[in-house]
């Protein structure tokens, strides 16, 4: 069956990054295909490759960088969302007249109706938030 | 239209204490140009983003309330308000702006978006969706 | 319809929000801080085992196990599901919707 995962919460502060991160983790190894993960709201702050957890703690940004390699997954930050909240590559970074972008590997910016997209095209859509 | 899925915005977040009315809004917006059926819904504590004479200069916020106004012009005129969350926060549809389309289908005469609703009609009527989105 | 409750019924409302829109044959799943309302003794115990006459409820392991919380001390009736079961769930149902 094909899957869109929504986040809408960033990681650390709330769990469910780590609930969105395992449930797509589990339907991929189940079989499942996972059309796309969105991110909104603060879920946009999952893709900074800026944060440098402690050593003994999980790296969220890393974990879903090396899902996406593995499985050539679609991961998406809402442009308007990650525009408020200062994540850029390197296009939104010159755009806005940023000195540097922070995406991460394995995540692309592009604009809300990519969500929209998600809902119609895939069978399920499951969104994970605060 | 046949192939359209039906979603619907659950909106249960009171405004500016967090982003999320705000940021639902936009993807409602947003997803309107897909010619989806879209719904919304107002419960629990969504239905204070209706509230009319909302006033943020003092916050020194955007009042983003006028955006509710246009979803009409969006063709977004399915809009759900429920009578319980209403009543338990002392509100009446008098207090809720007064949202309106015009209807293609009727010489495009002037008809209120908002419907107020039981829990229990509610409750079918999200059964009733493709896509559930909350924020 | 799939319903997920991430919330404690403690501290929000989502758990009983969810229960009075959640039409007969439909489940309740409850993920991360949401587990507290599977617990049996509570003052929200109730509320669960008066709707599980018409609901399915399941708890996600991992959540229930990070915080402490043994499958005894569950409603009875209530499954607990990991991951897997979760992705099962999503399966099974034609949608699903977060009582965030």
């Amino acid at each position: 069956m094909k899957f869109s995962v929504l986040v809408s919460e960033g990681p650390y502060t709330h769990e469910a990054a780590d609930t969105a991160y395992n449930f797509t983790k589990a339907a991929l190894d189940k079989g499942h295909e996972i059309f796309r993960v969105f991110f909104y709201h603060d879920g946009v702050n999952n893709g900074t490759r800026l944060a440098s957890p402690p050593q003994d703690d999980r790296n969220i940004t890393a974990r879903w960088t090396a899902l996406a390699k593995e499985h050539d997954l679609d991961l998406v930050l809402c442009v308007a969302a990650a525009q408020r909240r200062g994540i850029a590559d390197a296009d939104e970074a010159k755009r806005n007249g940023k000195d540097a972008d922070n995406i991460a590997e394995g995540f692309r910016i592009s604009g809300l109706g990519q969500l929209i997209e998600a809902g119609i095209e895939a069978d399920r859509l499951v969104t994970f938030g605060d | 239209m046949s192939d359209a899925k039906r979603f619907l915005y659950v909106n249960r977040k009171a405004p500016y204490g967090t982003i999320y009315a705000l940021e639902s809004l936009e993807v409602v917006l947003i997803g309107a140009a897909f010619e989806q059926d879209v719904s919304l819904a107002f419960l629990d504590d969504g239905v204070f983003e209706l509230v009319k004479d909302q006033n943020t200069e003092e916050l020194g916020v955007k009042n983003f309330s006028p955006t509710y106004k246009a979803l009409g012009d969006y063709d977004v005129n399915k809009i759900y308000v429920e009578k319980e969350s209403l009543e338990a926060r002392g509100l009446t549809i008098d207090d809720l702006q007064h949202l309106t389309y015009e209807d293609e289908d009727d010489d495009w005469a002037e008809k209120d978006s908002i419907r107020v609703v039981t829990a229990a009609e509610l409750a079918e009527i999200m059964e009733a969706q493709d896509i559930v989105l909350s924020f | 319809m799939l319903h997920i409750v991430n919330k404690s019924p403690f501290e929000r409302n989502s758990l009983d929000s969810c229960l009075q829109h959640a039409v007969k044959g439909s489940a309740v799943l409850l993920i991360e801080d949401g587990i507290y309302g599977a617990m049996k003794g509570t003052q929200k115990s109730g509320t669960v085992e008066a709707a599980a006459k018409d609901l399915k409820f399941f708890a996600l392991s991992a959540d229930l196990k990070a915080r402490g919380i043994d499958q005894d001390r569950l409603i009875d009736g209530v499954e607990v599901v990991d991951y897997n079961g979760f992705v099962d769930l999503v399966a099974e149902y034609d949608k699903s919707q977060s009582w965030l």
